[in-house]
């Protein structure tokens, strides 16, 4: 039987805020365990919540960003549960009346196919503490830093159909939240962590088979990982005439297979009423106004302008517009070279190559966008050919100082005098008359040899484009 | 609408409550008589009234954000029954 999946994510991200959903303590990563935990973080009677402006200020801006309808009376919920991470006891979250409703995302495949995903809504909630199991023989350490962390949980419609869209869905929704500021995006750190519905049925039914949720994958690459072998799984089981069971289930990176989490098997019973510490959040027209005057230009918009100002192909521009950083490095280049193209094929080429080996994000780029500008420069002056350039480039990491600078010390400037290479190409000719007679009789072939020694004997110094001048002009000339 | 015994039973376990049989009595007397008079509510044309998300007809006050707590760890895990290396501890919690 052939088979259809439908997933469904649900996306914590959490928000760049200095302080906490409800309380004035410091959200700063990495700090010793309890020091950013004050009296209503840890549920002391008599503390009551005040709502951070700013987060449901990143709440709206994420959900106009998306074309989502922006409510304008939201209520906060309890959601009661016991853990020692918790403790009050009850999660603050917004269960019928989230701040954001109904949006879209669209993604965009590596074919160059692009979807448009449905967003249900997007909720303002406060995150749990750490539980550490591991530090203590008989007692479990409790670490409340992060209790009260803001959190925007966003949650997609069941409407991606493969662990790549859903790929896709994570990376630009990761794309765009960093664009607009409201988190750092660091998935390493737990910034942003997601959730899969995932479930199957034979292609063609329109009910939706029975799910499976897979917690806490918090990679790009283990999202498509557990995607695929809860697939996998589930189609195993219903081809065996067996049933899936609805479940909570969580992704083992190491043995790569998802395994059910025996606390959850009783049904959540969450227990949600209205939160009565706090009042509706109510937001008007000019808040509204205030936070889209805010908004910068969009990974879509930007790339539809880098097509239309440089010229640059539909996927070069997603590329390079889908990273915030590399879009602005690639047009400092751009603006300080003059050619686009030329400099979108560095950024993405070498440049990338090299980020991406030393694990290094672009803005900690050792070559600065400024520098890398002039190298780019001095191949479109034609002082040097790209070949050359590449080797520059190598000496560029290597601290051996700028673009200019190593072209004057290593002598690597190009020879464009007419005289200079005909004299080479005069040699060269000379020295293999074997090949010159190959070439006469039309093995066309032997071109590229010629031009290979030419090049060789200038210590690939020789203007290429004249030196395929100089050669046909002199192999065809009898 | 009424509660039986097995509702209370599972409602006092989902709050960590420890009844007696005789306080489960009691406890489902009280909730079905709040869900009686919540039956008698039932019966009010509400229709055109929006429902009601808190009791003060006000809307919430926003805070700023800045950092305004300091580190205060010392004092507040003095206060807890078990504490070490800067944790608070707990009974073991098992997955």
């Amino acid at each position: 039987m052939e088979w259809e999946t439908v997933i469904g994510l649900e996306v914590h991200v959490q928000l760049a805020t200095a302080s906490k959903l409800f309380s004035g303590t410091s959200t700063r990563f990495g700090a010793e365990p309890n020091t950013q935990a004050n009296v209503f973080d840890l549920a002391l009677p008599g503390t009551l919540p005040v709502l951070n402006g700013k987060a449901v200020e990143m709440a709206v801006k994420f959900g106009l960003a998306v074309g989502a309808q922006i409510n304008r009376k939201s209520v906060f919920d309890r959601k009661n549960y016991f853990y020692p991470d918790l403790p009050k006891g009850y999660q603050t979250s917004q269960l019928d009346h989230p701040t954001v409703g109904k949006g879209t995302l669209t993604i965009t495949m590596e074919d160059g196919s692009t979807r448009t995903i449905g967003i249900t809504r997007a909720h303002m909630e406060e995150d749990a503490g750490k539980s550490l199991h591991e530090e203590f023989p008989t007692d479990t350490g409790i670490d409340l830093n992060r209790a009260g962390t803001p959190l925007l949980e966003i949650v997609s419609e069941p409407e991606l159909r493969n662990a790549k869209e859903a790929v896709a869905y994570l990376k630009k929704l990761h794309s765009l939240i960093v664009y607009l500021g409201i988190s750092d995006g660091d998935m390493s750190q737990g910034s942003m962590r997601c959730d899969a519905n995932v479930s199957v049925r034979p292609k063609g039914e329109s009910k939706f088979g029975t799910r499976a949720e897979i917690k806490n994958i918090n990679s790009f690459r283990f999202v498509e990982k557990a995607i695929n072998i809860e697939v996998a799984r589930q189609i195993d089981i219903l081809e065996d005439g067996g049933k899936i069971v609805q479940e909570t289930r969580l992704y083992d990176a190491v043995k790569n297979e998802t395994r059910s989490m025996r606390s959850k098997e009783v049904a959540n019973d969450y227990r949600y009423f209205p939160e009565p510490d706090l009042l509706p959040v109510v937001i008007d027209e000019a808040f509204i106004a205030r936070i889209k005057a805010t908004l910068p230009e969009l990974p879509d918009i930007k790339s539809q302008r880098f097509q239309s100002q440089y010229g640059l192909s539909p996927y070069d521009a997603n590329v390079l517009a889908a990273d915030l950083h590399v879009a602005a490095y690639f047009e400092e280049v751009a603006a300080g070279c003059g050619d686009a193209k030329l400099s979108a094929n560095w950024v993405m080429g070498d440049l990338q190559a090299y980020l991406n080996k030393a694990e290094i994000d672009i803005s900690k780029s050792p070559i600065a966008s400024t520098a890398l500008a002039n190298l780019v420069s001095r191949i479109v002056d034609n002082t040097i050919s790209s070949k050359i350039a590449k080797a520059v480039f190598e000496a560029m990491l290597n601290g051996e100082g700028s673009a200019d600078e190593i072209i004057a010390a290593k002598g690597l400037k190009q020879v464009t005098d007419t005289g200079a290479i005909e004299k080479v190409v005069d040699a060269v000719i000379a020295a293999n008359p074997k090949q010159v007679e190959q070439y006469r009789a039309g093995g066309e072939k032997v071109f590229a040899f010629f031009v290979g020694q030419v090049m060789k004997e200038s210590r690939g110094k020789a203007n290429p484009v004249q030196v395929n001048e100089i050669l046909l002009d002199k192999l065809t000339a009898k | 609408m009424a509660i039986e015994l097995k509702d209370v039973e599972n409602i006092a376990h989902l709050a960590r409550l420890q009844l007696s049989p005789a306080e489960q009595q009691e406890a489902q007397n009280s909730i079905n008589n709040i869900l009686h008079m919540i039956d008698q509510m039932q019966a009010i044309d509400t229709a055109g009234v929006e429902p009601l998300a808190h009791a003060y007809e006000a809307s919430q006050r926003l805070r700023e954000d800045v950092v305004t707590e300091h580190d205060q760890r010392d004092v507040l895990l003095a206060l807890a029954p078990n504490a070490d290396r800067g944790l608070f501890l707990v009974p073991k919690v098992l997955e």
